[in-house]
């Protein structure tokens, strides 16, 4: 055979192999994205939600500080491993410039959330999304979809699925260590869409 | 092969129950198969957490059927990454078992019960927002 033959086998093997793998419905681990360099980070879109005191919260006015969002609801059970871990980041960083925000996406709001929160003795600040919020960050369906945010208000990694703990351990170490980018980029949903991964 | 009238949500897919036929009074049984997408699972009706969305099915319009009382399969406990406990889930093909009755003064002639199934996906990494998909059983009252 060929080098020829044998290098375009090899081409179609890769091809098929690609497609099947992500054509699979099987599901796949979660792909855990590195915090990306800075050329490659879109600004995270603002938005304006209610927290359990009723008062409005903007993403826009954690800017300047490392923010873990996490997309999450009480009925999914992957997210409340990440809880205790999100909690624990919020503790050993809060003072550091870094805080997580919680999304929650119940339906019914804070009738689940609020005792949730109780329960797992959440110490940092959760709103209530909607599917506007989510679509916003490229239509947020799995969760929890858990996004890093750096000091300029772009999205720095994502995670989509339950992630390694030291994924978020690091990345936000990584953030806290680095200067505030300029927040020059524009956001699109296009973009967002280009690094959401969806198992559907 | 999926039936051309299966009803499908994203993760699970409710095929064609046979039409059921009864006279008045008449109990009558219909089978509804389901399909859950490979890789992932549904809650059971039962659920080992109470944050747990189960699955259930409830009717919107029985027609000249009643009681509606719904038998769901006995569920399988399995073990996740993301959960401490086994999970009681379906996951794969099951059956739910609809038991009506047909009503003292039904009419003779077809007719339709509708309901909604509910459940909420996951698989071994995350979780998806609960969703409704449409069941229909025809039936004929003889």
């Amino acid at each position: 055979m060929s080098a020829l033959r044998v290098s375009s086998a090899l081409a179609i093997a890769l091809l098929v192999g690609c497609f099947i793998y992500f054509n699979s419905p099987a599901p796949r681990p979660a792909r855990s994205a590195p915090v990306k360099p800075d050329k490659d980070r879109h600004v995270a879109p603002d938005f304006a939600l209610k927290d359990v005191n009723g008062k409005t919260v903007r993403l826009s006015d954690y800017r300047g500080k490392v923010v873990l969002l996490d997309f999450w609801a009480t009925w999914c059970s992957p997210c409340q491993i990440e809880i205790p871990w999100f909690v624990d980041l919020e503790r050993k960083n809060k003072d550091k410039g870094f805080a997580v925000l919680g999304v929650s996406m119940d339906d019914d709001g804070w009738e689940s959330v609020k005792p949730f929160l109780a329960e797992l003795r959440v110490n940092y600040r959760v709103v209530i999304g909607d599917s506007e919020t989510a679509q916003l960050y490229g239509g947020v369906d799995a969760l929890p979809t858990t996004f890093l945010i750096d000091r300029g208000g772009k999205i720095a990694a994502v995670h989509v699925g339950l992630a390694d703990r030291r994924d978020f351990e690091d990345g936000v170490q990584q953030l806290l260590q680095s200067p505030a980018p300029a927040a020059d980029n524009s956001v699109s949903s296009a973009a967002l869409n280009a690094f959401t991964l969806r198992p559907e | 092969m999926p039936s051309l009238f299966a009803q499908s949500s994203g993760y699970l897919t409710v095929g064609e129950p046979r039409k059921v036929a009864g006279k008045r009074n008449a109990a009558v049984q219909a089978k509804i198969p389901v399909s859950v997408r490979p890789g992932f699972h549904v809650n059971s009706n039962t659920p080992t957490e109470e944050y747990l969305i189960p699955l259930k099915l409830t009717w919107t319009s029985a027609g000249a059927l009643e009681d509606g009382s719904v038998t769901y399969p006995k569920p399988s406990l399995e073990k996740y990454e993301f959960a401490e406990k086994p999970l009681s889930v379906y996951t794969g093909d099951f059956e739910l078992v609809a038991n009506f009755k047909v009503a003292a003064h039904a009419p003779a002639g077809p007719g339709a019960a509708v309901g909604k199934l509910r459940y909420q996906a996951c698989n071994d990494r995350a979780c998806f927002p609960p969703k409704t998909v449409d069941v229909t059983i025809p039936y004929q009252i003889q």
